[in-house]
């Protein structure tokens, strides 16, 4: 039976699929970086089908609003000029083909033989709100508190070791 | 309420499609943007299932893999701008030696 959601996912399907394909063979390094803000767009619009809102606009907030901006900051930081001169794919492209059948193979066989996979999802209660749930969730000291923290700690070491990475020394601290 | 196969199957292929994109290509941009690919078909596939069983823990770990995915592209991506200071290119076929 053919519904308004089917049509909408099968649209959001291809569209996700069809520039994640671009993402991977696109010539021009500016043209992959709009193409994966397409790919993720499409992830958030599932993630809204699913009726999971708030990661819906956290995966455009911090996924297209500040990875792919840094993604195309370093692209202009890097590249003389956005095409890629000689072979966009290196000489292993028999192998790299194999390994992702491979493992396109190894996920289909690992995800169709476990029994859960066929649990099929209820329409949920109209009074349950996800944003609430994750939000008493992390902050719960039986909840996910402890995690929490950590991600903020984690985030500022990784602030940190970006500014050291990238500092440019000059020549006599060398 | 659409099957959850659907949502798993596009991940699965997704996956696979950012699990090319590493093993394929030569730029280290690129070869980012895959890994992108992959958390985030990581991502659907805990969304799909947290809805299947109606639960909040893969929607928390969502939130989590996301905090972590920026934070890996703030160090990977200065790791890679100062890969190019030092050897002016970031085609990974390139990047052999560890120093200078």
């Amino acid at each position: 039976m053919i519904t308004v959601s089917l049509i909408i996912f099968l649209i959001v399907a291809v569209i996700t699929l069809g520039s994640a394909l671009m993402v991977v063979t696109a010539r021009n390094l500016v043209h992959a970086a709009l193409w994966l803000v397409v790919a993720l767009f499409g992830v958030a619009i599932l993630f809204g089908l699913l009726q999971a809102g708030f990661l819906a606009v956290v995966q455009v907030v911090i996924y297209i609003g500040a990875i792919v901006i840094l993604i195309i900051f370093a692209i202009m930081l890097t590249q003389r000029n956005a095409l890629e001169i000689g072979s966009r794919f290196n000489e292993n492209w028999g192998w790299a083909l194999g390994i992702s059948a491979l493992v396109f193979a190894a996920l289909v066989w690992a995800i169709v033989s476990w029994p859960g996979f066929h649990v099929q999802a209820q329409p949920l209660d109209a009074r349950f709100d996800s944003v609430a749930e994750l939000g008493k969730a992390l902050v719960a000291s039986n909840g996910y508190a402890l995690p929490f923290e950590l991600a903020s700690v984690l985030l500022l070491a990784a602030l940190i070791g970006a500014i050291v990475i990238a500092w440019e020394r000059k020549p006599e601290e060398r | 309420m659409l099957p959850i196969e659907y949502y798993t199957g596009l991940s699965v292929i997704l996956f696979t499609l950012g699990a090319l994109g590493v093993l394929i290509r030569r730029n280290a941009l690129i070869i980012f943007m895959s890994i992108e690919l992959m958390l985030n078909s990581a991502n659907l596939a805990f969304v799909s299932f947290a809805r299947s069983y109606e639960g909040m823990s893969g929607q928390i770990f969502v939130f989590f893999v996301i905090a972590v995915a920026a934070a890996e592209v703030a160090v990977g991506l200065a790791l890679i701008v100062a890969i190019f200071h030092t050897k002016r290119n970031i085609d990974v076929d390139q990047i052999n030696s560890m120093k200078g």
